[in-house]
C-alpha cells in the first residue's frame, strides 16, 4: 500500500478496494513506527484524521468523491490548520495551536483529503538542510547521513520514506525543489499567485508560493487541481480560469524546444549531477525533443539579490512576533522593549535572527537605494533574461542543485555555502516563473539527482506533462529508499 | 563596506533583539561575509531599470466596506500570553 502511488491510492479508493480509514490507519501506523528515524513530521494527531478519514468515507459512499477524497497529505508545519499545533519549525510557534484553516487547507478539506500530520521544516522556512528547526534535524531517507534539503525537507523525507503519498511544501527561494531533488521525489513551485498564501506563515511575501511535492508527475497535477484557485484573503492571489493540470499529461514531446541555459552548465555543477542532467536530456531527446542553447546573462546575480530582497521582507514579516497577541513571551522583562527584545531574542533561532538583521539593515536610512532599490532593478534584468530566453525556446532544464545531498553538519557552520544551494532554484522565485523538479537518476554516494524545469509563466500544465513523458520511459520516480 | 560590532547591535536594537557582545562579534564575522557576496550586484549598471517590486504586476482589489469577520475574540486570546477582561497585556508603557 506505501509504494501504490497517490493515483493509484485514489483509484482504489473511487473501487471501494480501501476506505479512508483503512487507508489512514496503515500510514498513522507507518509513521508512529518510522518517525523517529527520520523526524520528518513535528505533529500527528491520529485522533483528527481518522475524524477526517470517517468524513471522507461518507462522502465516498454519498458518491460525493474526487480525486483526493480520503487520500492522506502530510501539510508542512507552515500551514495554519485549525486546532493543530502550527509551529513553522520555530520555538516562536512552539505554542500555537491555530485557531483559523489556511486557504490551502481549506481547499485540502473540502475534497475530504486526510491531514495525516504536519511536516518538520527549517525554522520559518530559512534554510536549505532542515537543520534549523527548533524541532531538530530531519535526515534523508536515501542516507542517514546526509540532509533532507529545506526548508521542506519534513515533507520530502515523509514522501521518500513512503510515510506519505503526497505532501504540501512551499517554495521562496527553492524550498520545495531542492528537497525534492535531494530525496528523490518531485516537486513543484506553480506561477506566483496561483496558490493562496492565506494563512501560510509568511517569509518573504513576493517570493512564497506552496505547492505540491509527491512521487511523480501524474500525482502532482491531481494535488495541484486542489490546490490552485481564488483566494480573496490573499491579496496577490489571481483570478484564473479553473485548469486541469492532467489534461496534457499524455502528449507526445515531438517538437518540444528545451533551453539550457550555458550559465548552468558551466562551473559549479559537480561531475556525477552533470552526467545523469546529460542521461535525463538523452532521454528528452529521443523522446523528440529537441535541444538548444540559451544564455541567462544575470544568472549570478540572483543568489546576491534573493539575500537582499527576501531578508528584507521577512524583517518586515517576523517583526508580528512579539509576544503580545500568541506566540513566546519571556518569562521576566522590565519594560515593553525588553518584553519584545528578550521574547524574539528567545524565540527565534539563529538563522531567523540573522535573516532579520540582513533585513533591517539594507531597509535601514541610509541603506535602502544602495541595496533594496538597487536588488529589485536587478531582479527585473534577471526577469528580462527569461522573457529572451523564452522567445528561443518552450522549456528551461538545468540541475535544480549544484550536488547531490551533502552531509548533516557539513555546511550549517557556513551560511554562505548553504545559501548557494540554491543557486539555480531562486531564479523562479525572484520571477515568479513556474518551476519543478524531479528525479533523474544517483549520483555520489548513491544520493539523488533532481532535473530542474523551469516553465513559462501559467505553463504548468505543459511541466506536468514534459515531467509525465520522462516518468513513462524511466522509473527513477519508482525507486524506493525504504 | 565595513561592518562594525557597534553596527550589529544597533540592527540588533532596530530589530527588536536581544543581542550579547559574543553574540555581535560572531554575527558581524558572518554579515561580513554575506555582505561581500552581496556587494557583487555593485558591479552591475542599473541607472536606467525600473525596480521590479512583484512578480505579477496586478491592481490592488478593492472589495465592499462590509463586515466579513465574525467576533472570535475568546478563540484568538485563548492563545495569548497574557490576557485580562478581553484585553491582551502588556508591561505598562504610559505612567
Amino acid at each position: 500500500m506505501f509504494n501504490a502511488s497517490l493515483k493509484q491510492l485514489s483509484d482504489q479508493l473511487a473501487e471501494k478496494k480501501i476506505s479512508s480509514t483503512e487507508l489512514t490507519t496503515e500510514f498513522l501506523k507507518r509513521i508512529k513506527q518510522l518517525n523517529s528515524e527520520y523526524n520528518a513530521f513535528i505533529t500527528v494527531n491520529e485522533e483528527m484524521s481518522l475524524d477526517q478519514a470517517r468524513s471522507a468515507d461518507q462522502m465516498i459512499a454519498a458518491g460525493q468523491a474526487s480525486a483526493l477524497t480520503g487520500i492522506p497529505i502530510a501539510q508542512k508545519d507552515i500551514f495554519c490548520a485549525k486546532g493543530w499545533l502550527t509551529t513553522c519549525g520555530s520555538k516562536m510557534l512552539s505554542n500555537f495551536v491555530s485557531p483559523y484553516d489556511a486557504g490551502v487547507i481549506e481547499r485540502f478539506n473540502q475534497v475530504g483529503a486526510i491531514n495525516i500530520g504536519k511536516t518538520n521544516m527549517d525554522e520559518f522556512a530559512m534554510g536549505s538542510s532542515n537543520e534549523t528547526s527548533y524541532y531538530g534535524l530531519v535526515k534523508n531517507p536515501w542516507d542517514l547521513s546526509a540532509v533532507p534539503g529545506g526548508s521542506s525537507g519534513g515533507a520530502a523525507s515523509a514522501v521518500a520514506a513512503r510515510l506519505a503519498p503526497g505532501a504540501t511544501g512551499t517554495d521562496t527561494g527553492g524550498s520545495i525543489r531542492q528537497p525534492a531533488a535531494l530525496c528523490g521525489i518531485s516537486g513543484i513551485k506553480p506561477t506566483y499567485g496561483l496558490v493562496s498564501r492565506y494563512g501560510m506563515i509568511a517569509f518573504a511575501s513576493s517570493l512564497d508560493q506552496g505547492g505540491p511535492m509527491a512521487r511523480s508527475a501524474e500525482d502532482l497535477a491531481l494535488m495541484l487541481n486542489v490546490m490552485v484557485g481564488f483566494d480573496p484573503r490573499d491579496s496577490t492571489s489571481l483570478q484564473r480560469k479553473v485548469e486541469d493540470y492532467a489534461r496534457d499529461l499524455q502528449k507526445p514531446l515531438s517538437g518540444l524546444r528545451i533551453g539550457l541555459p550555458k550559465e548552468y552548465f558551466a562551473e559549479g555543477m559537480s561531475k556525477d549531477v552533470e552526467c545523469a542532467i546529460e542521461k535525463a536530456l538523452d532521454e528528452y531527446r529521443k523522446l523528440g525533443a529537441e535541444t538548444v542553447e540559451i544564455s541567462l546573462p544575470n544568472a549570478s546575480l540572483s543568489i546576491p539579490v534573493y539575500y537582499v530582497l527576501a531578508p528584507a521582507e521577512a524583517s518586515s514579516n517576523l517583526s508580528r512576533f512579539d509576544g503580545v497577541r500568541y506566540g513566546h513571551r519571556a518569562k521576566s522583562y522590565s519594560d515593553l522593549g525588553d518584553m519584545y527584545r528578550k521574547s524574539r531574542a528567545e524565540g527565534f533561532g539563529p538563522e531567523v535572527k540573522r535573516r532579520i538583521l540582513i533585513g533591517t539593515y539594507v531597509l535601514s536610512h541610509g541603506y535602502y537605494d544602495a541595496y533594496y532599490i538597487k536588488a529589485q532593478k536587478l531582479r527585473r534584468l534577471i526577469a528580462q533574461d527569461f522573457t529572451q530566453a523564452y522567445q528561443q525556446c518552450d522549456i528551461i532544464m538545468g540541475p535544480t542543485t549544484p550536488t547531490v545531498a551533502f552531509n548533516l553538519g557539513e555546511k550549517s557552520g557556513d551560511p554562505i555555502q548553504m545559501y548557494l544551494s540554491d543557486i539555480y532554484t531562486s531564479a523562479a522565485n525572484l520571477t515568479g516563473l513556474p518551476a519543478m523538479s524531479i528525479p533523474v537518476g544517483f549520483g555520489n554516494k548513491n544520493r539523488p539527482v533532481g532535473l530542474h524545469i523551469i516553465g513559462n509563466y501559467f505553463m504548468e500544465a505543459q511541466m506536468l506533462n514534459v515531467a509525465h513523458q520522462y516518468q513513462q520511459v524511466t522509473d527513477w520516480h519508482l525507486k524506493s529508499p525504504v | 563596506m565595513t561592518l562594525t560590532v557597534n553596527d550589529v547591535k544597533r540592527i540588533a536594537d532596530l530589530a527588536y533583539i536581544e543581542i550579547d557582545k559574543d553574540e555581535a562579534e560572531a554575527t558581524l564575522t558572518q554579515l561580513s561575509g554575506i555582505f561581500n557576496l552581496i556587494e557583487t550586484m555593485q558591479a552591475v549598471d542599473t541607472s536606467s531599470v525600473e525596480p521590479m517590486s512583484h512578480a505579477q504586476s496586478v491592481v490592488q482589489r478593492l472589495r465592499e466596506d462590509e463586515v466579513t469577520e465574525t467576533d472570535q475574540r475568546e478563540l484568538c486570546q485563548s492563545i495569548a500570553p497574557q490576557v485580562e477582561a478581553g484585553l491582551y497585556l502588556v508591561p505598562q508603557v504610559i505612567e
